[in-house]
């Protein structure tokens, strides 16, 4: 009898897989991993082998420069690899470019390690698609029921209403690095503005990867150098961290708005002085998540990081059996 | 009920009085009546409903969901509308949601039981937001920082109209407001102001400058009288309607029971509310004991009994005597105050002065009593009509000049809007010895204000330099007898305050100037300050 603790085991490293001999996003270097997609706490650098989608082997060296594994190896989705009996493949988790699931296949069992993943439509991305399995390992980042998205579209709308109504202030939009910029900007143009976004230089080259791969994210400059009239009604984007710092002096009168999926909760946007939250996420939602477990019905759920209990206790009560890895190193902010 | 819900979620994360302005003048202008009369109702708190208990709405969310999920979800959010709001679940084939006046014009006639269902079945046909919205309402608290000050300035940009026109015709209207905004729209004429009752808008003084005005102004034009310390208010007694407001016209009778008690006069009357005991302004410190408050119980009113000071009378009988010189009204006032009798209302009395240099005299020197704790003096031209707002030239306050001290900084805090990237609240204190027998320094005060933009940088860059610890927001900046940046801060009063751990708190204070060359040890001590406070009277 095979249990899927004998093919995928959580070790201090990360997930480990004993007979392929290999982990999955492991917080410390390692001889050999599979990285699910780019953002700094699944993609770290110094592994012997790294095993990804071109997209994120080519995030991770725009991040780390070129020598940030000993050999990269692309897997396009879908391709699939052997080793010592394991497959693996990897195959689209719509949650920023690039990103992937790593399907796990030995002797008969399959187990799905999905990393950060969404299911609604993203611009940027290739979209989540649902793989049947035997253990289906989630993340549980927005997982308690006061998370439900709205439409980002309603979302995008409330951005430019305020543009509108205050054309005298410019709007600054905190947004992760990547993924989340790069989707804000594609939702802007897709919702009619075609005007130039002003951008914060940590993003350029990451916004020059994406249009890299075919994402068209229209007129951008540089928000440095530009002056207070020239930024007068209109938007910038920024890592969140460039919101309230003497960088931000060069807009006149800025409304700092924020989009994430923390947003929700009002007080989160109070504490941080977010005039204009926008609900923008790029990590599955309650309903998302619940939805996603319904339609695979695994034979058991493992659950990574974010709030385990709810989604155990949720699973729980729909006879689905669950348990919590309590990996440790995945960041719950990044979003 | 959805532009409703995202004007309150925008003011309530907005800190900028202009953005809270612009927000609530659109969506006075693009939502349709009555929807827009009832939101403005509940924002300036005219309108308050108890529908619903706390408990009830958690029993029906309960009811819907799995207990222990509701119990994270309460946890992880902390408030308990909000967490209903979020995860309320979405019932398919619900009705579409409710229109706030909908929601109003139910409420106002249902009994608890049916009240309970209403919302429920609107909570399931709303969105998040709407829902949010909803159960502020029904649980009586909005508060999203919204005076009716400001909602009245809203309306006023809205109308192109001067605030006093919205505030002489307000206490006239009743929600939802169709002729009020009739008449901003240009749709109507300007509804009546004739209530029983209503509010006068306030007449206010410009702050006098020594040198520039004094000069021009000839001593026999104006009358002298003290700035009491209290607040400004209105009395009104008319046609068997009594009512106390602020100078921004808002009623607060209900705290003052004593006070409105009193308004036996048939007439309309100017005044500073303050506490009186045997005749005498009590400090300050003891108004506050009244203020902020829904009701007033006996013993309270005992310990701190609370009168009117009057400047002016605005309507004798049934006649308005605002366009009348300040002269005819104040013989007016001084008949109406004789002939009242109770101790809960007597006359500011006009001080006689022969010239400039005389009243300046007073002024630094005011002679023992209550006139040692006034903020200084007003001067009213004796031919002066009672105008609306702050016209420049017939009145004038001349306040005593501010007690100053100086102050180490302890902490800074990032401020909101324009200065949020900057560290511009600051909180600062003064030596005192600590049971150790050490200098130690003691927090006495907080301010943002007093200095230029470009000291703004400066002490900016000074707290950004100097962090010793970060809480948040808020930054503590190294102060100790060898390093630490002094402040001047100039301050109107000090009173005694139990939530400051010195046990003082200080009225108005304001960086006046920042002392670069002043070593932190030879700031001033608590000490310096409790003789401040015993030379006020306090």
């Amino acid at each position: 009898m095979i249990r899927p603790q004998d093919l995928l085991h959580p070790r201090p490293e990360g997930l480990y897989c004993p007979p392929g001999d290999f982990y999955i996003d492991p917080t410390r270097a390692v001889d050999r991993a599979v990285i699910t997609h780019g953002h700094a706490d699944h993609a770290r650098a110094g592994h012997g082998a790294a095993f990804a989608t071109p997209e994120t082997l080519a995030i991770m060296q725009v991040r780390y420069g070129a020598n940030f594994a000993g050999s990269a190896q692309a897997m396009t989705y879908g391709e699939t690899i052997r080793r010592d009996g394991v497959a693996v493949t990897l195959v689209p988790a719509g949650h920023v470019l690039g990103s992937a699931q790593a399907v796990v296949r030995w002797k008969g069992l399959t187990m799905v390690v999905s990393g950060d993943y969404k299911r609604r439509r993203d611009p940027t991305c290739t979209a989540f698609e649902p793989v049947q399995c035997d253990v289906f390992v989630t993340e549980a980042t927005f997982a308690l029921p006061v998370f439900r998205h709205p439409p980002d579209t309603g979302e995008i709308a409330r951005l430019l209403h305020s543009v509108a109504q205050f054309p005298e202030r410019s709007h600054v939009v905190g947004a992760y690095s990547l993924g989340k910029a790069q989707r804000v900007i594609r939702l802007l143009r897709e919702a009619g503005w075609d005007r130039t976004l002003y951008v914060h230089g940590a993003l350029e080259r990451l916004n020059a990867l994406y249009e890299g791969f075919g994402v068209d994210l229209g007129p951008l400059a540089p928000a440095t150098g530009a002056s207070k009239a020239e930024l007068t009604g209109q938007i910038a984007i920024a890592p969140p961290s460039a919101l309230a710092t003497p960088w931000a002096r060069r807009f006149p009168d800025p409304v700092d708005a924020f989009a994430s999926g923390w947003m929700r909760i009002r007080a989160r946007a109070r504490q941080q002085g977010v005039e204009l939250p926008l609900i923008l996420s790029d990590h599955a939602d309650w309903d998302e998540l619940t939805a996603t477990l319904a339609e695979l019905h695994p034979g058991e759920v493992w659950i990574t990081h974010g709030r385990e209990e709810a989604l155990a206790r949720w699973c729980d009560l729909n006879g689905l059996p669950a348990r919590a890895l309590a990996l440790v190193g995945y960041e719950d902010e990044g979003d | 009920m959805r532009a409703f819900a995202h004007l309150l979620d925008r003011l309530s994360l907005t800190a900028s009085r202009n953005a809270k302005l612009t927000l609530t003048r659109d969506f006075l202008r693009e939502t349709p009546d009555p929807d827009r009369g009832w939101a403005l109702a509940a924002l300036t708190g005219s309108l308050t409903f108890k529908s619903a208990k706390a408990a009830a709405i958690r029993a029906a969310v309960e009811a819907r969901m799995d207990p222990a999920l509701f119990a994270w979800s309460y946890d992880y959010v902390g408030d308990l509308a909000e967490t209903v709001a979020l995860v309320w679940p979405a019932r398919p084939g619900a009705n579409r949601p409710p229109e706030l006046s909908e929601v109003v014009e139910a409420l106002r006639t249902a009994g608890r039981v049916e009240a309970q269902s209403l919302i429920e079945g609107w909570l399931d046909a709303l969105d998040a937001d709407g829902r949010w919205a909803l159960l502020k309402l029904v649980t009586g608290g909005l508060r999203v920082g919204l005076s009716s000050r400001l909602a009245k300035q809203a309306l006023a940009d809205l109308g192109r109209v001067p605030l006093a026109e919205i505030e002489e015709v307000w206490h006239a209207l009743a929600p939802p407001y169709g002729d009020l905004f009739a008449w901003l729209e240009g749709r109507a004429a300007r509804p009546t102001a004739d209530a029983p009752g209503r509010f006068r808008p306030v007449m206010l003084a410009q702050a006098l400058d020594e040198a520039i005005d004094l000069p021009k102004l000839d001593p026999a034009d104006y009358a002298a009288e003290w700035k009491w310390d209290g607040i400004r208010v209105q009395a009104v007694s008319e046609r068997g309607e009594r009512r106390l407001y602020t100078r921004t016209g808002e009623v607060i009778s209900a705290a003052f029971p004593d006070v409105v008690a009193a308004l036996t006069f048939d007439g309309v009357i100017d005044g500073e509310l303050v506490i009186l005991r045997d005749g005498a302004i009590a400090p300050f410190g003891d108004l506050q004991q009244r203020l902020n408050r829904k009701t007033a119980d006996a013993k309270l009113m005992a310990k701190f009994p609370a009168g009117i000071r009057a400047y002016d009378l605005l309507l004798d009988s049934e006649t308005d005597l605002r366009a009348l010189p300040f002269a005819a009204r104040r013989e007016r006032l001084e008949a109406v105050i004789a002939a009242h009798g109770s101790d809960r209302l007597d006359l500011s009395p006009i001080q006689p002065f022969a010239d400039w240099d005389d009243l300046a005299r007073l002024r630094a020197a005011p002679p023992p009593g209550d006139p040692r704790a006034a903020e200084g003096l007003m001067l009213k031209r004796w031919d002066s009509a009672y105008l609306a707002g702050r016209p420049k030239g017939p009145w004038f306050k001349w306040k005593r000049d501010p007690r100053r001290v100086d102050a180490v900084l302890l902490y800074a805090q990032r401020g909101h809007g324009k200065r949020s990237s900057f560290y511009s609240d600051f909180t600062f204190g003064v030596w005192r010895t600590d049971i150790g027998g050490h200098p130690t320094l003691t927090p006495v005060g907080k301010s943002y204000f007093g200095f230029t933009d470009a000291e703004l940088k400066q002490l900016d860059t000074f707290v950004r330099e100097n962090t010793t610890e970060r809480f948040g927001p808020v930054r503590a900046v190294r102060a100790d007898l060898d390093f630490g940046l002094v402040l001047e801060v100039a301050f109107e009063g000090l009173q005694r305050s139990t939530r400051h751990k010195s046990g003082l708190a200080m009225r108005f204070p304001r960086i006046s100037r920042i002392r670069w060359d002043k070593p932190a040890r030879e700031a001033d001590t608590l000490d310096t300050l409790e003789r401040m406070l015993a030379a006020m009277g306090g």
